[in-house]
């Protein structure tokens, strides 16, 4: 597979290292009333799509950026990839 | 129709008039006491011993394409029991015991065949955790032997003791491990049930539950709706999806893993060799091709197929251990979807909806649970009572914090 | 085509100064064609020796030769010869070389002849003419499809022992040497605007056009002659013959510095986003690769677009004994005649169901070969000059056991005829080359007016077919549709390129009717040849209601041979269709599966061979160590000294134990590189580290080092380590060795995506910094004598678990850590990495006089058991900070990543496992990892495990055996004596559980 970095243009899948569902940025808070439950679903619970898949890649053997690629998991096409930071900013995460 | 060498002599002189289906193809009834969703090998292993174990006959078995198309017709046809943990160890050896009468069981010949399975040791904590396992599986009333280098030389002398980059120091011998005839095992099931009464449905697609004041009445499907007592859903790989059908979120994701088989070849090992320190572990099949796999393609996928840098990966550790593969040529590789658990291990368990029922995140390790899946999940469904080797595979294991991890790899599926 | 053109072409042919007069030069050898017969190469084929040309395959220097019989089948070992002239070859396997190179299963048909080849036929014994496996052949009606599922249960032992053994030494083809490859291959990329894959009328005109645009161009071809079907047919192309045009095509496109010509390359298989797979055979058509050149190439080619011009594969008709040496595919036949000049019998007779068999009879009889007879199964069959034509006729049976003798036709009329053949070439149309349109979703779907498959679906993302491959046969179609398909493709990148006039050539429609197997007949008509499947077998699976394709193939084995059914797929599918009474496309097409012909592994794995498998990591006193006499072990990819044997020692221990007691009592000195080093900086570094450690550590001074767990999210001890604050905003962190690479990537993951706007930076600095650990009583004089006088490192001014930036060996920049892993008052070290060498001397030299010593991993894990520090037995991924007896460092005052989920009930049973130590109660007694725990009395079960030991060593400080590991409620047990079982070595003993801390567990040493 091919990825379109956003800084460094079109990159071989092999330098990247994938973790999976993108919803992994939206921890929760560890004080929120059910937290444990909360975690448990953030952790552990998976949409798991046949289609359209929102994911995290690592640019290990390049400039470590963390990506998110939207991929479709039934055709492995790439519809679309961003600094994974400015997706976690525009889910409003902050510190 | 029993099968027999007589039989096959007698049809042979006669013809062969007598074959009949190996199993038919009924149109669905309007209602059934169990549905079971997936004809795969779990999915006509539970149909099979609802029957026989249960007397439970009323049974459908729907299957979206053709029977046994899932991961029983597209894996590397490894039976072991070589398990460390608890939760799995118990599950796995009676798995392995009822592969040991299997084929007298249901007639048919599956072709088991236990050649052994050599788990290689490079290094000392691999050997520390080698002996652990070992006792364990030797706890549970499995076997297990731990070689020495020389062992291994004994058995194997053509592995790669000269120039490898990991050096084998020994490995951990599972005499009873071995191999069977994957296709085999889902027709065999299948003409048991059929035998039996079940009804193998092809070719129907489940479209949806009907769920009712939280009680599952049935399955829409494209031939229409089929009401049930119990649902039970089977379907490995596709395991969300059906189960996001009935509103489900699941400790599941799909991935791609890759298989592959080399031409025909005049016998070179008779074992299972899994090689320690790279991804590759082959076998031989009985007709000579080298059975041969490694890692998944490590991103979520549901194409049954995989990419370059995966087989260039497989291959490479196949001629750090085998050198003299050089010249040997890959046939064919094709890709299955894995139901990657977060723990690794598998699920066997009712749902929170009445009358529903799951069984699935076998992720690489299915094939060899096929017959205690469908020894564990019929007892589930008949008592509604989990059976006792089975207690472990729950749905709410992670919420309590008892998972089930033979890798040590925590909530990242593609680890396990 | 015009006559002028077919003429233009024959003319050609003569006048081509490489080929000439050699017609009887071997029996079977013809004018013409495209080999060079300027030298006759020697080769062996089951040890006789026979001449051929430069341009031979081994297949046509065999049928030159007169020899029809190449080999035997899987299951009956039928003799089989030939059947195809191309990679899509079931019978003609072969051993080719031998040694190391020996190569079980090449096709004769793609093996290019070379002066010496050594081939030999495989799966016989004791002889190819006298195969005593044949006797399978006499019990056909037993071993019918799937016979096997329905026998050999009884009894059950007897599968294994009996049963099986038998079937495995008959199964299987060729044979490997056993020895180790002897050549090497190599790995490279490619990028290109366009890939075009398959250089026939289609392909050439397709890189031509776009060659001409200026695009970056890569045109491949698993032939080493470029040209497809033009190279075995008469057709000519404009003014030239098609040979001529080819050689024109190539000419130029090699004129051309955008386009890279590639014969003897395959794609093997259309991946994700134009990624191809290629295999280049750079020195399979030679005695040896030159020395230093590979053997083979795996290329992978990154395309911007890709077409797939990769012709068409003729396909049989079934019906009796047509699996005899000398029955052929008519466009072979035509290949073997037009291109090697060769006929595989002097006569040959025809049977097709379409006017391509006709071109057979025609230019064979231009060559002088006789024609017996054309059957042809329509009954409105074209006219046939030179030859007798049975129009709506078939052929029933064959004779002839070694190679074929005669065909027995059923007449229109329903009389019969045996016809003389030595040779029968069959047609019963042709299937486009759709393989690698399916290697993704594609389904090809069916052409009624062609009675074929064609490319359908979801093609492979920016791939287009054109020509055969796509169901347009004729050469002027072809062409039209490389020109087109090219523009198209181009066009689509921005690129404008021209179609441009293109030349005349043949454009006959395509007139087939459907015809797959004689339905006369009681014996086996075969579809797969190689694995022997037939009519009979699909007729049975049918019954058996093995009905669905994949079933199909399944069950009867059709199409799973090392050709995966290229010739055979379809008529099995049309057979099955028919049985059904549904359409073909109703019964589906099987999904043909990467690689297209089959690679080698030695290809596939490259250079990662033997010791260079992975790439070896050294520590920066590596030369040092080797000088000493070191012995290495591998640590994941490192390599490090695992301990420094002296004059005398004869045993590892002997070592070991030297090393241990010197450092206790004097100073010893490790290279510890390998631990992962994070530099951590930024405002928000403490609050960083907070989030990553389970302990605390914004309040941890400026000079100090704190040790760290760190867990996962589901709170599972993950790492360990030390973080030292060298500055307010400046943290330098320590993981163990096999968690370097993660933990980065981790606290990467909470940088960029949990906490975006901290301000802090990563750097990983594990290569950047030589660190060695220096530890004994002798630690701090050693050290005084190699830190520059400047900076006090007295215990006062530098207590237990300082940290600072100093200078070494007169101002070189270094990093000292007062942590101590052995117990003993100890120092890590650290210079930038260049100096690792010089520093390991100094320290050397500086500790002569306290007799310093070097140690390895063994004395290293020694000393962290006889002090209880986890490592990677004991981190395993399933322990939690309670396991490990850290519980109370996981702080509840704060978020950081694990606390959460750690507190989950199952996490925090009554009966947890502890961690603890053993003593043996018999001191001679060895501890051994791995073994379980029981208790001092009951059952040894599962059900009774009480926990395991994760590390043992021997400890020359206590003089016994000792082991840590995990036991249930361990740390409330101290003093009990239960057993540590290990009935995988047979072997039990009493072991008393300890404290973990064996070695001061006071710890005055470490601060004194």
């Amino acid at each position: 597979m091919i990825i379109n970095h956003p800084i460094l243009g079109p990159r071989d899948s092999q330098e990247f290292t994938y973790l999976g569902d993108a919803s992994l940025i939206d921890r929760p808070d560890w004080q929120a009333e059910g937290a444990a439950d909360q975690f448990h679903d953030y952790l552990y619970l998976r949409d798991n799509p046949a289609g359209e898949h929102r994911e995290l890649w690592f640019h290990e053997q390049g400039d470590r950026s963390w990506l998110v690629v939207t991929r479709n998991t039934v055709t492995h096409e790439i519809l679309n990839v961003e600094l994974a930071r400015d997706v976690a900013r525009a889910r409003g995460r902050s510190k | 129709m029993r099968y027999s060498g007589l039989k096959v002599i007698k049809e042979a002189l006669t013809g062969h008039k007598g074959w009949r289906p190996t199993w038919r193809d009924p149109e669905p009834k309007k209602s059934y006491d169990v549905v079971i969703i997936g004809g795969g090998g779990h999915g006509l292993a539970t149909a099979y011993y609802l029957a026989k174990n249960h007397g439970i006959t009323n049974v459908a078995v729907i299957e979206k394409g053709w029977i046994g198309g899932g991961n029983v017709g597209r894996n590397t046809t490894i039976i072991r029991s070589n398990y460390l943990l608890d939760g799995n160890e118990p599950f796995y050896e009676l798995s392995l015991k009822l592969w040991e009468g299997l084929e007298q069981d249901f007639n048919y010949n599956a072709m088991v065949s236990q050649r052994g399975i050599l788990n290689l040791v490079h290094t000392d904590a691999q050997r520390d955790a080698a002996r652990r396992r070992g006792n364990a599986m030797i706890l549970n009333g499995s076997d297990a032997e731990l070689l020495d280098a020389e062992g291994v030389r004994a058995m194997y002398p053509f592995l790669n003791f000269n120039d490898a980059r990991f050096p084998i120091k020994g490995g951990l011998l599972h005499r009873r491990g071995g191999t069977v005839r994957h296709d085999a095992v889902a027709w065999g099931y299948a003409r048991g049930a059929d035998l039996r009464g079940v009804d193998i449905i092809q070719n129907c697609e489940v479209t949806g539950f009907r769920i009712e004041n939280g009680k599952c009445l049935g399955v829409e499907t494209t031939k229409g709706f089929i009401g049930a007592n119990k649902v039970a859903s089977c379907v490995a790989g596709s395991s969300s999806r059906v189960m996001e059908k009935a509103g489900m979120r699941l400790p599941i994701e799909s991935h791609v893993l890759q298989a592959f088989v080399s031409e025909g070849l005049k016998p070179v090992l008779d074992g299972v060799v899994t090689f320690g320190a790279g991804h590759f572990y082959v076998s031989q099949s009985d007709k000579g091709g080298l059975v041969f796999g490694g890692d998944l393609d490590m991103y979520n996928s549901y194409a049954q197929r995989g990419n370059l840098p995966v087989v260039e990966d497989v291959m490479e550790g196949g001629m750090a251990l085998m050198p003299m593969l050089g010249r040997v040529r890959m046939l064919r590789s094709w890709g299955g979807i894995m139901d990657m658990s977060m723990d690794g291990s598998p699920f066997i368990d009712k749902t929170h909806i009445d009358g529903l029922y799951f069984n699935g995140g076998w992720c690489y390790g299915g094939f060899k649970a096929t017959p205690a899946s469908g020894w564990c999940y019929a007892h589930l469904l008949a008592t509604d009572t989990p059976h006792k080797v089975a207690t472990a595979y729950r749905l709410d294991r992670f919420r309590r914090g008892c998972m089930i991890d033979e890798k040590g790899q925590g909530a990242q599926p593609n680890l396990h | 085509m015009t006559d002028a053109v077919m003429n233009a072409g024959r003319v050609a042919f003569q006048a081509d100064g490489s080929t000439g007069a050699r017609k009887g030069v071997q029996v079977n050898r013809l004018d013409g064609g495209l080999i060079k017969g300027s030298k006759a190469l020697t080769f062996t084929f089951d040890g006789k020796s026979y001449k051929g040309f430069e341009g031979d395959t081994l297949a046509s220097a065999l049928l030159a030769n007169g020899v029809r019989l190449m080999g035997r089948s899987f299951k009956y070992h039928r003799p089989r010869g030939v059947l195809t002239s191309g990679s899509e070859e079931p019978n003609a396997l072969v051993e080719l070389r031998s040694g190391g190179r020996q190569e079980p299963n090449t096709r004769a048909t793609v093996a290019e002849l070379y002066d010496g080849l050594e081939a030999n036929s495989q799966n016989r014994w004791p002889s190819l003419q006298h195969d005593f496996m044949a006797i399978n052949d006499r019990f056909s009606n037993f071993l019918t499809a799937g016979f096997y599922y329905k026998t050999f249960m009884w009894p059950a032992a007897f599968w294994e022992k009996l049963y099986e053994p038998i079937i495995r030494k008959a199964a299987g083809l060729g044979s490997i040497s056993f020895e180790a490859d002897p050549d090497a291959y190599d790995k490279g990329f490619l990028h290109c605007d366009l890939l075009v894959i398959g250089a026939g009328p289609t392909g050439l005109m397709a890189a031509l056009t776009a060659g001409r645009a200026g695009a970056q161009v890569i045109i491949a071809d698993e032939d080493f002659l470029l040209g497809g079907r033009l190279n075995a047919e008469t057709f000519g192309v404009g003014d030239l013959t098609g040979a001529a045009w080819v050689e024109q095509a190539q000419a130029e496109l090699a004129a051309m510095p955008n386009v890279r010509v590639m014969p003897r390359t395959t794609i093997i298989g259309a991946f994700d986003h134009g990624i191809y797979g290629a295999v280049e055979r750079t020195a399979d058509h030679v005695l040896a690769p030159e020395a230093g050149k590979p053997r083979q190439i795996l290329w992978r080619i990154y395309s911007k677009r890709a077409m797939l011009s990769a012709g068409a594969t003729e396909r049989p008709i079934a019906f009796e004994n047509n699996d005899r040496p000398g029955v052929m595919l008519a466009g072979a036949v035509r290949a073997y005649a037009n291109r090697w000049a060769v006929t595989p019998d002097q006569t040959v007779a025809v049977f097709t169901n379409n006017d391509d068999g006709h071109r057979t009879a025609a230019d064979l009889i231009a060559k002088g070969v006789k024609v017996t007879a054309v059957i042809d199964t329509r009954p409105d069959a074209p006219k046939v000059e030179g030859a007798e034509l049975f129009a709506g006729a078939q052929v029933i049976d064959t004779k002839g056991r070694l190679g074929l003798e005669w065909a027995r036709v059923r007449l229109a009329n329903g009389t019969t005829r045996d016809v003389p053949c030595g040779a029968l070439a069959v047609s019963g149309g042709w299937n486009p080359n759709v393989h690698l349109t399916c290697h993704q979703r594609g389904r090809p779907a069916w052409r009624e007016d062609i009675a074929a498959f064609v490319p359908a679906g979801e093609l492979p993302q920016n791939m287009s077919v054109a020509g055969a491959a796509n169901g347009d046969f004729s050469t002027a179609a072809a062409l039209r549709a490389g020109a087109e398909g090219a523009v198209a493709a181009l066009s689509e990148l921005g690129i404008e390129a021209k179609a441009g006039d293109l030349p005349e050539a043949e454009d006959a429609p395509v007139n087939v009717t459907p015809f797959w197997y004689v339905k006369e007949g009681k014996g086996r008509a075969w579809l797969d040849q190689q694995n022997d499947v037939t009519v009979k077998d699909v007729k049975l699976a049918h019954q058996e209601n093995f009905r669905s394709v994949e079933h199909l193939k399944r069950y009867t084995t059709l199409g799973m041979a090392t050709d995966q059914g290229k010739t055979s797929n379809m008529g099995g599918l049309a057979i099955m269709a028919e049985l059904a009474g549904k359409q073909i496309p109703e019964v589906g097409t099987t999904m043909f599966r990467p690689p297209y012909t089959p690679v080698s592994f030695g290809v596939m794995a490259g250079r990662s061979v033997g010791e260079e498998f992975r790439p070896t990591r050294k520590t920066p006193s590596h030369k040092w160590a080797e000088e000493q006499g070191a012995v290495f072990v591998e640590v994941g990819q490192w390599l490090r000294a695992q301990w420094f044997p002296k004059k005398g020692e004869t045993h590892w221990r002997q070592s070991v134990d030297r090393e241990v007691l010197q450092t206790r009592n004097s100073v010893g000195i490790c290279d510890v590189t390998t631990l992962g080093k994070i530099d951590v900086q930024g405002k928000d570094a403490a609050e960083f580290l907070n989030k990553m450690y389970a302990n605390a550590f914004a309040k941890l001074p400026v000079g100090k080092v704190r040790y760290g767990l760190m867990l996962r999210e589901d709170g599972i001890a993950y790492d360990d380590g030390t973080a030292a604050r060298f500055a307010e905003d400046h943290f330098v962190v320590t993981t163990t060795t096999a968690n370097a690479v993660l933990v980065y990537r981790n606290m990467e993951f909470a940088r960029q995506c949990l906490f975006p706007d901290m301000d802090v930076q990563l750097i990983s600095t594990t290569e950047a910094w030589a660190q060695f650990a220096v530890a004994g009583p002798n630690a701090r004089k050693l050290l005084q004598k190699v830190v520059d006088p400047e900076f006090d490192i007295s215990n006062e001014a530098f207590p237990f678990m300082a940290c600072g930036e100093v200078t070494v060996a007169g101002g070189c920049r270094a990093r000292l850590f007062r942590i101590s892993f052995s117990g003993e008052l100890a120092y890590e070290i650290a210079v930038p990495t260049r100096y690792g060498d010089a520093m390991i001397r100094k320290l050397m030299e500086a500790g002569e006089e306290f007799g310093a010593v070097p140690y390895g991993t063994e004395a290293l894990g020694v000393m962290r058991i006889e002090k209880g520090h986890a490592a990677g037995n004991e981190l395993n991924g399933t322990t939690s900070a309670l396991n490990l007896g850290m519980g109370k460092m996981v702080s509840k005052k704060k978020d950081c990543i694990g606390n959460t989920l750690s507190e989950r009930e199952g996490m925090n049973q009554e009966d947890a496992l502890k961690l603890v130590g053993f003593k043996p109660v018999n001191a001679a007694d060895p501890v051994q990892a791995g073994a379980h725990l029981m208790n001092a009395d009951g059952e040894v079960s599962a059900a009774t495990d009480q926990g395991y030991i994760t590390s043992a060593a021997y400890s020359p400080v206590l003089g016994c055996s000792i082991g840590i590991g995990f036991l249930k409620r361990g740390d409330s047990r101290k003093g009990e004596v239960i057993r540590a079982v290990n009935p995988l070595e047979g072997k039990e003993i009493q072991v008393e559980v300890v404290s973990a801390h064996f070695v001061d567990p006071e710890g005055e040493r470490l601060r004194g």
